[in-house]
């Protein structure tokens, strides 16, 4: 499977990390070209340099080819905007995007972006420990 | 009309009073608490603080009332976020985003973005009307129906003078509506209308067919 990842944080670099280890082929895309420390030594996948809502740094990461996109900037718009360019430009089979703010979360999974709101699942379950 | 304008920046700023003196009710939303401050100072209660994006915001700004909600901040993407929130949760009629990226139009465009504004694309057209050798110029663009109407100039030189607009191969989707000749009153073109020189082509067309029509008008 051929996997973008724009935005290289904690999750972004754990992520690719994970999917290069089982042989996927991954491209991860961050404005900030210090992010691409997170990555391990033996990291196989490609690290690009962009702006991810730029179509142009899009294209370069490859994602015309591309089986599945991820969000996980620092941005809930970013990402959103990443998500749904990914999604409705380029037809990307899968796309999963962050959203921090749960309100936004929900709507736009209304509208059919498949998204996560760590906020809402790690509230979840900080409550679940303490009941627990 | 009720108009809410999201991003207190310069353009923000004069837009909301321009839209204030035309007699428009208006709220303005800024994240920042001294700009805010500045605004209520010196234009009354027409700002609140808050995220334009957030959809608490949004609902504390009365947004399910508007009929025009306008993301003016200096990010594309938290233009589009706002609007797109105005939109499909608040059911607001129409909703205009702020562009930097010329190219975000179309993007835009496709996820239901009423209107976009692009400074970049606006000035670049400026320099095209000012630039005399440019043959074709855009002088209006009718999005919903995905036309444009454009003006050809028929250079001194070319192939088509003397020639009928019968004699022309046309786009289909292309109509030439008028013929502006020099101290001539402005005609409507007919089949056996001769070209000449200088001759000012008013067209309309869609704009993947912009380049057929500018060449089969203007010749070799």
């Amino acid at each position: 499977m051929k996997v973008i990842i724009m935005g290289c944080g904690r999750v972004g670099a754990q992520l690719a990390t994970l999917l290069d280890r089982e042989g996927h082929s991954v491209t991860t895309l961050d404005n900030d070209a210090y992010s691409f420390r997170r990555l391990p030594p033996d990291f196989k996948g490609e690290a690009l340099l962009g702006n991810g809502l730029d179509e142009e740094a899009l294209k370069k990461a490859g994602i015309e080819e591309a089986d599945a996109f991820v969000a996980v900037t620092q941005g809930d718009n970013r990402n959103v905007m990443a998500a749904q360019i990914a999604k409705h430009i380029f037809n990307v089979p899968k796309v999963v995007c962050r959203i921090y703010d749960p309100l936004r979360r929900d709507l736009y999974s209304l509208l059919g972006l498949e998204t996560i709101s760590p906020t809402t699942v790690f509230a979840q379950l900080l409550k679940e420990k303490l009941e627990g | 009309m009720y108009i809410i304008v999201i991003g207190g920046g310069r353009l923000g700023y004069y837009l909301t009073r321009a839209l204030l003196d035309e007699g428009h009710e208006v709220l303005l939303i800024e994240k920042s608490a001294p700009i805010c401050q500045a605004i209520t100072g010196e234009m009354g209660s027409v700002c609140l603080r808050g995220d334009g994006c957030e959809t608490t915001t949004l609902a504390s700004a009365g947004t399910g009332r508007a009929d025009m909600l306008i993301a003016v901040t200096g990010d594309d993407e938290d233009n589009l976020v706002a609007c797109q929130v105005a939109k499909y949760k608040f059911k607001v009629p129409r909703t205009i985003a702020r562009i930097r990226n010329p190219k975000n139009e179309t993007i835009f465009k496709k996820l239901g973005i009423d209107v976009t504004v692009s400074s970049t694309s606006i000035i670049l057209e400026h320099i095209e009307h000012e630039v005399p050798s440019h043959p074709l110029m855009h002088l209006l663009t009718i999005r919903e129906k995905g036309l444009e109407i454009v003006d050809v100039k028929i250079p001194p030189g070319s192939t088509n003078i003397g020639k009928t607009i019968k004699q022309l191969s046309l786009p289909a989707e292309s109509i030439l509506s008028l013929i502006i000749r020099q101290e001539r009153k402005p005609t409507v073109p007919k089949a056996d209308t001769i070209l000449q020189a200088g001759d000012q082509v008013i067209a309309v067309t869609p704009p993947e067919s912009e380049d057929a029509l500018r060449s089969a008008l203007i010749g070799d």
